[in-house]
């Protein structure tokens, strides 16, 4: 039994378990209030934002906590472009990769809708941007916000966030950076001006996000007005869950080196043994450039969603990019924007304590489970009309395996 | 609206030799089907794949390039999905 699917949710850090049931008892009440209760509860709420700045090497009071790293990415980039829309030009240019976290994709399109022209820049074969015209795009007339993730978050390829910093920098436009996927794993790239992040990535309860505004970046709530968190985000934090987050992320980053080489030469046997043991595996992304837990592969003429399945039967928890593995039924947009075989696919992403014996078991299991599944040929949605049967070799280039 | 998306130079013999119908399978069944019929065509000919899983609108263009076969156009079908272009290579 392994849990596999660390980049969806990583498991609750012991410590972060304890500092959570610690602060329901501390950390109750409204910190918005001058009385005894509400003087305590903002002492840990402004002491876990204190914690939180010095491990994103920011100040405390350009750190807002948010109910999800989702909410936090739509108020980065609906409050950016908000606070540079123009009265008689209307809202400005957005520039985003394509394979930023839906989150960011669905608030540039909400953007758009509101009159915002939106540039979705490509990616190349292992998911990094493409720089050139990354830059091209920033340098549009009227650019108000780029938009670039730190690493991605389905196959844990490492973005050129510091490169395309000092663009934004020289021609004067804020850089958002969704690092959900990279906070607690990485070292973060600098020179960016607003920064998402999401609490449960790193060991923390769920249902905490961060939106980070640096000072002097221009920002104007894209919804109603709240005096919460500096007027950023409405609503009574969930303080419990933020200490919690907090605890988590000073665990895991005090970590961060050892976690990284255990967790790199775990995911590297998966890269190096699945393709030798597996026939048309193709690996995804970029080895050398890439978070160390992450790893993700497709396998030919398998379904993701059977794939799932069966190795979840076999105590296996993974996720897919597959579209029959998706609620909308659409593949990955990540995986389509690499010209990536999107059906097969499986996401590895482990927890800090991955153990060697469940990735071995792992690498062990894969190739009968795809054996199994290539063999079975008829399938529900065929309506009762066989699959074809499969002669691999018969469309292998000669030189392949 | 045709969005044909050219992959390779355009090549003399462009009219498919066979087409294989995958409208209403799923992924990976389109797939699954020209993977075993492209051998059904000369090598440099042409074969058609009519598809209308949003999976493979990227999965048979990516399945070419990984086998190395050409991918030469994507076209929107009235009906809904896409009619793809593939070119045997070998």
């Amino acid at each position: 039994m392994a849990y596999f699917d660390a980049a969806s949710a990583e498991p609750l850090v012991p410590a972060a378990r304890a500092a959570l049931l610690a602060a329901l008892d501390d950390g109750w009440a409204d910190p918005a209030r001058l009385h005894r209760e509400g003087r305590r509860a903002r002492l840990v709420l402004d002491q876990a934002r204190e914690r939180i700045a010095d491990v994103l090497r920011c100040r405390a009071d350009e750190v807002t906590f948010t109910s999800s790293g989702t909410q936090a990415a739509h108020l980065a980039v609906l409050g950016a472009v908000r606070a540079r829309q123009s009265a008689t030009r209307g809202p400005g240019h957005v520039v985003v990769s394509a394979v930023e976290h839906s989150c960011v994709l669905n608030a540039a399109a909400y953007a758009e809708q509101a009159g915002s022209p939106v540039t979705i820049v490509g990616v190349g074969a292992d998911g990094r941007i493409n720089v050139a015209d990354f830059k091209t795009a920033v340098g549009r007339d009227r650019t108000v916000l780029a938009c670039l993730q730190s690493a991605n978050q389905e196959i844990g390829t490492i973005q050129p966030v510091e490169e395309i910093a000092s663009e934004c920098q020289t021609l004067n436009v804020p850089l958002f950076v969704d690092a959900a996927a990279a906070v607690g794993r990485t070292a973060l790239p600098g020179g960016w001006s607003l920064l998402a992040a999401s609490g449960h990535k790193w060991g923390g309860p769920p249902g905490v996000g961060m939106l980070v505004v640096r000072k002097g970046v221009r920002w104007r709530s894209p919804g109603p007005a709240d005096n919460r968190e500096f007027h950023r985000v409405p609503g009574f934090p969930n303080l419990p869950a933020i200490i919690a987050a907090a605890t988590a992320l000073e665990d895991f980053d005090a970590d961060r080196g050892t976690m990284d080489i255990a967790l790199r030469a775990l995911t590297s046997q998966i890269r190096d043994r699945l393709p030798e043991l597996v026939p048309d595996c193709v690996v995804h992304g970029d080895r050398a450039n890439s978070l160390p837990h992450i790893v993700t592969f497709s396998c030919l003429y398998v379904d993701g969603e059977a794939l799932v399945i069966e190795l979840d039967k076999a105590g296996f928890s993974v996720s897919s990019g597959s579209a029959c593995a998706s609620d909308t039924q659409q593949p990955s947009h990540v995986l389509a924007a690499m010209g990536a075989i999107t059906h097969g696919n499986v996401r590895v992403s482990l927890p800090r304590d991955a153990t060697q014996e469940s990735v071995t078991a792992f690498i062990e299991l894969v190739p009968d489970v795809v054996n199994r599944l290539r063999g079975s040929v008829s399938r529900p949605a065929d309506n009762g009309v066989p699959c074809p049967t499969m002669d691999l070799t018969r469309s292998r280039p000669g030189g392949e395996q | 609206m045709n969005s044909p998306q050219h992959a390779d130079p355009p090549a003399v013999a462009q009219t498919p030799a066979l087409s294989i119908d995958a409208l209403g399978k799923k992924c990976p069944v389109p797939i699954i089907m020209l993977a075993e019929r492209i051998g059904e065509v000369g090598i440099g000919q042409c074969l058609q794949v009519l598809a209308d899983d949003p999976a493979a609108k990227s999965d048979v263009p990516a399945w070419c390039n990984l086998k190395s076969h050409g991918f030469i156009s994507t076209t929107d079908l009235a009906r809904g999905g896409w009619a793809f272009l593939v070119r045997r290579s070998y």
